[in-house]
């Protein structure tokens, strides 16, 4: 059955997703704010720069990465100034990529639930004394709720079925970078089956199981948000 | 004590251009078909429409001026919404318990809190506070909306067509609590309508919009008079006019009713003495004759002069407007009528204006 | 797809090979070991010239490749990275008995894109001073399999152990160490070498033989080109001195 090696890519991955998904709620609501209320000229650039990583290759956004976050690249050469070191092949070098690579996942829903909620809850929340801010976690935040469980679902599930970037930048380290989607790989690839489908299996029924909460919840996100 | 605004702006197939005084008492209607620009008018008085170059002082308190904005949520209004727009994600009671809190913690609204108990009584809607908004019928979710819209402590209430996106019963439903409202609160409202009949109901002060432009703004009485109005061209169009009980015939059921330069009776229920009562006398329900017929039917017979002549959209009919009372060039304060006749009558018995004649008033309606 | 253009080619190849009007020309599909896609280019090329046969390559790893031809891939030659997979398959009867021989023998080298890093006598693994030493997962590839002999071999391994970053296979240790993300790292010398037989750029130790095994690649006829012409003469023309000279020019050895 499971290998000791295999238990630490699952934690590992968990870590990961968890992380991955925590991250992409705070840093996506923003964007996802500005991008369902924003008039700006940027609008369409920055959402089509979000929206990127959905349609790219996990192998290009990787291969990027990889050589942004190296040694001569923009990303690497201020990590080093900063005195971080370099982010390939450790863990927060995977999950800056994963929050890259699943932030459309993240973004989407929720810029869907803002912009589905339209702009009459804040006139009211306003009418009542709330300013912007206040407003925007009062109302616009718990009327987006079924945006934001899908946005983490998503975004959690995303990060569990990566591979291609982790590959690109992991370097394969044990509790470090080794991913399960990567020690599947590594089981077929050296043709150890039965290991293999263990995990896969795993990978596979807790696919479903997402889908199954994520179909749960569809419903209220389809239901208008103002009565 | 009042409120003045000035806002203009252009779109491209929009412009707003009014200049208000408003009286910060009772309610004051924003009138208009739609597409007038009372809505906007409503919006950049709350602040939801930023209009460069606005200036409005809402009793004494600047809101906006030159570069000065106040923000929406440092302004102590009310906003009542054509839809409820209740927050799904609360109860009955948080979503009246929103503004109220807020408006407790904000220091720029200085307003004593709002009585809860008595807002949530004169609305009618104690029975409701634990429910969802989704579980609320049309007209209860309005009720909330206005309740809530009330315990943020406003100083000034503002109305965005209330009622029109409910039906007829639930319309009936409502009118009496805005009534109460009216009548109990001390607070001035700014009412959007396009229905005339609401308008007749609630209003103190009206402002006629016109493609963004305010026509005419006046008592109610003095606005429903004149001839020189859109009012006039409803098919429904009269005068209103506020008036007191003046005396009560228990044999016949007949209440009299005393305004300005005259009297007139009416069918009604019993009402004490001295008691308000707007009525509303359609221009169709009126009739002019040359001296009093003692012969007819007709009970609401006056004296009155006539003040002036208009067309109407269909060339066999006039409008004529008519100062009731006996006096030669009744001194004000007087009240005036508008009769519809038809050209040929005017024609055949000679009227002209200053012509001294007798107006006979078919129904008197009671509009609340 | 019609068959017409299939006829013409026929056509033309029959016309372009006097005295062959028996001999068919034919197209063989190759699968080949990532690392040995070079020379196979310049090889096939050669061997379609004089041959008239199609040649198509595909490239990837020999794991894969494995599974793949298990599944019933259309393969009918593979040019693997070990020779331990070909030998499987010929027990496992996915490939043709005897059809096996060593094309090439793979040399590891130790490089890094920069100068003057990696030392002519590999001191810098007894060093230590760097932070990631790139190797091929040793699982997959029996590059990395050999990189790990030889850290075993010069005794540095359990200090090396953590600095260790694994690629699924050369290339991608290649792209590690290329970008820079790692300093130095076990590759392939057929990835590296130049014209002149040394290091394209950077700096590389080639790794003596005497520290880890042979890294024997071996060829196979498999059962789905069992009765293919183009693919029985492509193995031939891998035994040819030609041949063996393109592979030599890209650091390979050759079976004595």
């Amino acid at each position: 059955m499971l290998s000791p090696d295999d238990w630490s890519a699952i934690r590992l991955t968990l870590k990961l997703a968890g992380l991955t998904t925590a991250l992409l709620l705070l840093i996506g609501t923003p964007i996802a704010w500005w991008l369902a209320r924003t008039d700006s000229i940027l609008k369409r650039p920055i959402g089509a720069i979000v929206t990127l990583p959905m349609v790219l290759p996990p192998t290009v956004l990787g291969f990027y990465l990889l050589v942004a976050m190296g040694p001569q690249g923009p990303v690497g050469r201020l990590t080093q100034a900063l005195g971080i070191g370099l982010l390939p092949f450790t863990f927060a070098g995977l999950v800056i990529a994963s929050i890259l690579y699943s932030l459309p996942f993240a973004v989407q829903p929720i810029q869907q639930a803002f912009e589905a909620m339209g702009e009459r809850p804040l006139e009211v929340a306003a009418t009542l004394r709330a300013s912007p801010l206040d407003a925007f976690f009062t109302v616009a935040l718990p009327l987006a709720r079924p945006g934001l469980i899908t946005a983490a679902v998503m975004s959690f599930a995303h990060t569990i079925g990566e591979f291609g970037v982790v590959l690109m930048i992991g370097g394969n380290i044990p509790d470090k970078t080794r991913v399960v989607s990567v020690q599947i790989y590594d089981h077929v690839e050296a043709l150890e089956f039965t290991q293999g489908h263990w995990l896969s299996g795993g990978l596979l029924v807790f696919s479903f199981c997402v889908l199954l909460v994520l179909y749960h919840f569809n419903p209220v996100t389809s239901r208008k948000a103002a009565s | 004590m009042s409120i003045a605004a000035r806002f203009s702006l252009a779109y491209p197939a929009f412009t707003l251009d009014v200049n208000l005084q408003l009286p910060a008492q009772g309610i004051t209607a924003l009138f208009g078909p739609s597409g007038s620009g009372k809505t906007t008018l409503l919006r950049c008085i709350a602040g939801l429409e930023k209009v460069g170059n606005g200036h409005l002082i809402v009793n004494g308190e600047c809101w906006q001026s030159g570069n000065f904005f106040l923000p929406v949520h440092r302004r102590a209004l009310g906003y009542v919404f054509q839809e409820a727009s209740l927050f799904p994600h609360l109860t009955v009671q948080g979503n009246l318990d929103y503004g109220a809190v807020r408006s407790r913690r904000h220091k720029t609204t200085k307003a004593p809190p709002a009585d809860q108990r008595n807002i949530v009584e004169l609305l009618g809607i104690g029975h409701l506070l634990q429910r969802k908004p989704e579980r609320l019928s049309g007209g209860e979710r309005q009720r909330v909306a206005i309740a809530r819209a009330l315990l943020a402590a406003p100083k000034l209430l503002l109305m965005d067509e209330p009622l029109a996106a409910l039906d007829f019963e639930r319309k009936r439903e409502i009118l009496p609590y805005l009534e109460r409202l009216r009548d109990e609160l001390d607070i001035p409202i700014l009412y959007v309508s396009h229905a005339f009949d609401e308008v007749s109901r609630l209003a103190n002060h009206l402002v006629l919009m016109s493609t963004g432009q305010a026509i005419a703004s006046g008592s109610l009485s003095e606005l429903t008079a004149r001839l020189d109005l859109p009012l006039t061209q409803y098919p429904d169009a009269g005068v209103v006019i506020d008036a007191t009980v003046g005396a009560y015939d228990p044999e016949y059921h007949l209440t009299r009713l005393d305004f300005p330069g005259g009297c007139v009776y009416a069918g009604l229920h019993e009402m004490p003495l001295g008691h308000r009562a707007r009525i509303l006398i359609h221009a169709s329900d009126v009739s002019i004759a040359l001296s009093e017929a003692v012969n007819s039917s007709i009970v609401n017979r006056l004296p009155a002069q006539i003040e002036a002549f208009a067309a109407t959209h269909h060339p066999a009919h006039l409008l004529v407007r008519l100062n009731i009372g006996d006096a030669p060039d009744n001194p004000p304060p007087s009240t005036s009528v508008i009769a519809r006749i038809t050209r040929r009558s005017r024609d055949q018995l000679r009227l002209h204006q200053g012509q001294r004649v007798w107006v006979q008033i078919k129904t008197v309606a009671l509009v609340e | 797809m019609s068959i017409k253009p299939k006829l013409a080619k026929l056509w033309i190849a029959a016309a372009l090979l006097p005295g062959a009007g028996m001999v068919q020309a034919d197209a063989v599909s190759v699968a080949v070991a990532a690392n040995f896609s070079v020379p196979m280019k310049k090889i096939s090329t050669e061997f379609e010239k004089t041959s008239g046969h199609k040649v198509a390559l595909s490239f990837g790893s020999t794991g894969k490749f494995y599974a793949q031809v298990k599944a019933g891939a259309p393969f009918e030659v593979l040019l693997a990275a070990d020779d331990e997979t070909p030998g499987k398959m010929e027990q496992e009867g996915l490939a043709v008995k005897d059809s096996r021989f060593t094309y090439a023998i793979g040399k590891l080298a130790l490089w890094s894109a920069k100068e003057a890093v990696v030392d002519s006598n590999g001191d810098i693994l007894k060093r230590g001073d760097f932070e990631h030493l790139a190797v091929a997962n040793p699982r997959l590839a029996p590059y990395g399999a050999a990189g790990v002999q030889a850290l075993q071999a010069l005794g540095v391994y359990d200090a090396i152990a953590p600095k260790l970053v694994q690629g699924e296979n050369i290339a991608q240790t290649y792209q590690f160490i290329a970008t820079g993300n790692a300093l130095l790292g076990f590759v392939a010398l057929s990835q590296v070498i130049g014209e002149d037989g040394k290091a394209k750029s950077g700096s590389a130790w080639i790794v003596p033989q005497k520290y880890y095994t042979p890294i024997r690649q071996d060829a196979v006829l498999l059962d789905k080109g069992r009765d293919k012409t183009a693919a029985v003469e492509l193995l031939k023309f891998l035994k040819t001195p030609y041949a063996a000279r393109i592979i030599q020019s890209y650091g390979y050895g050759l079976p004595k």
